[in-house]
């Protein structure tokens, strides 16, 4: 059996060259008496193997947008398309089960499972999608080693700092060799440093793993990493246009 | 599973006041339960074993007596009863499962004392039975829940004449004295002052009695002596004499002031005088009282088979006592069990209604990482039983450690319908049965409140979850 890697390239799903497409998505929120529209007719296509980011002011839409995308919320109109499944055909079991194997997810506040050791926290997805227990282990340790954590593996996340904890998330979100990888301000809660170290690794990740990796951010730092950048403003998708770093 | 079980048993340690405090509401329960259940279980055996001591599991009576013999028992005696003994001490089937089986006669008539200045008479309600058969029958104690065994001589096989009577008949007939009963006061001095019309009675019984005895009164024992008077099976009055060699309490006044009991011989010669002998009963005692259903169906069946016109009762039928206290019992348990069933309940909501409110956004994250709902409600239902489980664990080693050493402390009380004291026992430890059931109950009750949050939880919108602070 080969050695599992990391950093090895997902396999494509399905024939689009779209890991992510949207056709005039909206999605209304009720508020307490009033609706809120949080995204009007958004329809975009997000390329296989990029390190996107959507940007837009507070309140623009970013956040709903990654949730509709990462199958955690359902739209009020249109269609939401990833790795080439249509999900609103899915069933709530069905959407699970598809998130469990094709999505990962960063957190702004890292949202580690806080009884669990950073190990454990990892090798959690991997539980989820029924690995057996001798390649859990080795994915989870190479997923340790590879965001520099293996000497931490059995700490829990209030004995790590906010840097580690994040590396934990990021190893947590790609260590079943997700297609997608959404990461909704990984930055925010952290220092400038540290910021520009995690925004280095998942970089460093999604070049060699090439996994697609889809960020909604404000941060300046992370954007000019950006392969692709959607701008959204009020719901709207106000333009698309390649990173610098592409 | 295995990760499940992991998170649900950290995430009570991480709460740990919050989880002692409910796994405290389960423990107190269970205790309850297994003390009150520990308890009614030893007044069930120790009534069980009172009663079968007296009047055995099963009594064998002729059809129509049990229900209408009381007011003339000659009436419904059992011809050739020897035989029936035989039949049923030969039966395969019941022969083994009997310890002790005795003929009984049942009969009402009147007592009267009337030595020296007294002059008292009272209706009474006899047993004529075997001395040395009941001697048998009061030493069983398959509970291990009677008083120990002491021999009592006051009845004797070897003399027919002496007999026990109520110490409530014992004070109405003015044998307090002579008996050295205490807290027993004198009788009134009218009755105590016969006339002559009354004296000329006396004198007339007392020649009767001694005509059918065949004794002569001057050479009867220095004990206090009592005329039975009764009508026998064709009608005619006929009087025996029976020497008082004791009074027992009775523990119901009304039983205490009619109670006579004496050799099985001397009751059938009042009833029957010189025609054929009879009984009323013949009480069977069996080893074991779970024998007893087994037992009724095949005396029942026998005397089918063989056209007897004989009725089987158990020992619950002729003591309504028993079923009264049982079912007492049996519905304060109940309701205690409900009370602490609905404590437990709540307890467990409240706890993991918190629970589930701490970590909405843990239930967003995991939920997000592909965990199903039914996954969501696991791991909450998961918590909520292991605190059940957790909190009857302790709670059934705490009734086990205090049913001990009150066990052991040597404790004693007076059981309904007894007059003696018995030592206080509960009996926890040897109802596994009780401490299965109320451990699975309460386990089961905190698994089903936690089932109310977990279904709360798994139903959380994703998003709403991930956003909750």
């Amino acid at each position: 059996m080969d050695r599992f890697n990391p950093m090895a390239q997902p396999v494509a799903v399905g024939p689009s060259a779209a890991v992510v497409r949207l056709n005039q998505v909206a999605k209304t929120y009720r508020s307490g008496a009033v609706d809120v529209t949080a995204l009007k007719g958004v329809s975009l296509e997000i390329p296989y193997h990029r390190f996107s980011v959507v940007i837009g002011a507070s309140g623009s839409g970013k956040t709903t947008l990654l949730n509709l995308i990462g199958c955690i919320d359902s739209p009020s109109a249109g269609t939401v398309e990833v790795c080439g499944q249509k999900v609103g055909e899915l069933g709530d079991e069905a959407v699970s089960d598809f998130r469990a194997r094709n999505i990962g997810f960063i957190f702004q506040t890292f949202s580690l499972v806080p009884v669990l050791s950073a190990y454990e926290n990892v090798e959690y997805p991997l539980l989820l999608v029924d690995m057996p227990a001798a390649e859990r282990r080795e994915r989870t340790l190479a997923m340790l080693e590879a965001v520099g954590l293996t000497a931490h593996a059995g700490r829990r996340p209030n004995e790590l700092s906010g840097g580690q904890r994040q590396r934990v998330a990021i190893a947590r979100a790609l260590v079943k060799g997700p297609q997608v990888v959404l990461a909704d301000e990984p930055t925010a809660n952290l220092d400038s440093a540290t910021g520009a170290s995690i925004i280095e690794l998942m970089r460093r990740v999604q070049e060699q793993s090439r996994t697609t990796f889809i960020f909604a951010t404000h941060d300046p730092q992370l954007m000019s990493h950006a392969d692709e950048i959607y701008s959204i403003r009020d719901g709207e998708l106000l333009d698309h246009r390649h990173g610098d770093a592409r | 599973m295995k990760m499940l079980l992991k998170i649900a048993f950290r995430n009570l340690l991480r709460n740990l006041r919050r989880t002692m405090m409910t796994g405290s509401a389960v423990a107190a329960g269970t205790l309850a339960m297994l003390l009150f259940g520990g308890f009614t279980s030893y007044i069930f055996a120790g009534l069980e074993t009172n009663s079968v001591q007296r009047i055995g599991h099963l009594t064998v009576f002729r059809d129509g007596y049990f229900l209408l013999g009381a007011g003339n028992p000659a009436a419904y005696g059992i011809d050739h009863y020897q035989d029936v003994m035989k039949l049923i001490q030969h039966d395969p089937v019941v022969g083994p499962m009997i310890n002790v089986m005795t003929p009984t006669q049942s009969l009402v008539g009147i007592a009267g004392n009337f030595s020296g200045d007294v002059d008292a008479s009272k209706t009474f309600l006899g047993v004529g039975l075997i001395p040395s058969d009941r001697e048998r029958m009061r030493q069983w104690d398959e509970f291990k829940a009677g008083r120990p065994y002491t021999p009592d001589s006051r009845l004797s096989d070897a003399d027919p004449s002496r007999g026990l009577i109520g110490v409530g008949l014992a004070r109405v007939l003015g044998l307090c004295a002579p008996l050295g009963l205490q807290d027993c006061p004198p009788l009134p001095a009218a009755m105590a002052s016969p006339d002559r019309e009354n004296a000329q009675v006396k004198q007339d019984l007392a020649d009767l009695a001694a005509h059918d005895l065949g004794t002569d009164r001057a050479g009867a024992k220095p004990k206090p002596q009592i005329d039975l008077l009764a009508a026998t099976s064709v009608g005619a009055p006929n009087v025996v004499q029976l020497t008082v060699s004791g009074a027992e309490p009775q523990g119901v006044k009304e039983l205490d002031e009619n109670y006579v009991a004496m050799p099985l011989s001397l009751a059938q010669q009042l009833v029957y005088g010189r025609g054929e002998h009879k009984i009323t009963g013949i009480v069977l005692q069996l080893h074991r009282s779970e024998d007893l259903p087994a037992a009724r169906a095949r005396l029942t069946a026998l005397f089918a088979q063989n056209h007897l016109n004989l009725d089987v009762r158990d020992f619950g039928e002729l003591t309504p006592f028993y079923g009264q206290v049982v079912r007492m019992f049996s519905s304060i348990f109940l309701f205690i069990a409900l009370v602490m069933g609905v404590i437990v309940l709540f307890a467990v909501v409240n706890t993991m209604t918190m629970n589930v409110m701490e970590r909405t956004n843990e239930i967003g994250t995991i939920r997000a990482m592909g965990v199903r709902r039914s996954g969501i409600r696991s791991q909450f239902t998961i918590e909520g039983s292991l605190i059940g489980a957790i909190g009857a664990t302790a709670g059934a080693a705490l009734a086990l450690l205090i049913a001990a050493l009150i066990n052991h402390a040597g404790l004693t009380w007076i059981p309904p319908g007894n007059v003696q004291e018995v030592p206080l026992r509960l009996d926890v430890a040897g109802r596994p049965l009780l401490v299965v059931g109320a451990w699975v109950g309460l386990a089961l009750v905190a698994t089903l409140a936690a089932l109310l949050p977990a279904n709360r939880a798994a139903r959380l919108p994703v998003v709403d979850a991930l956003r909750h602070v």
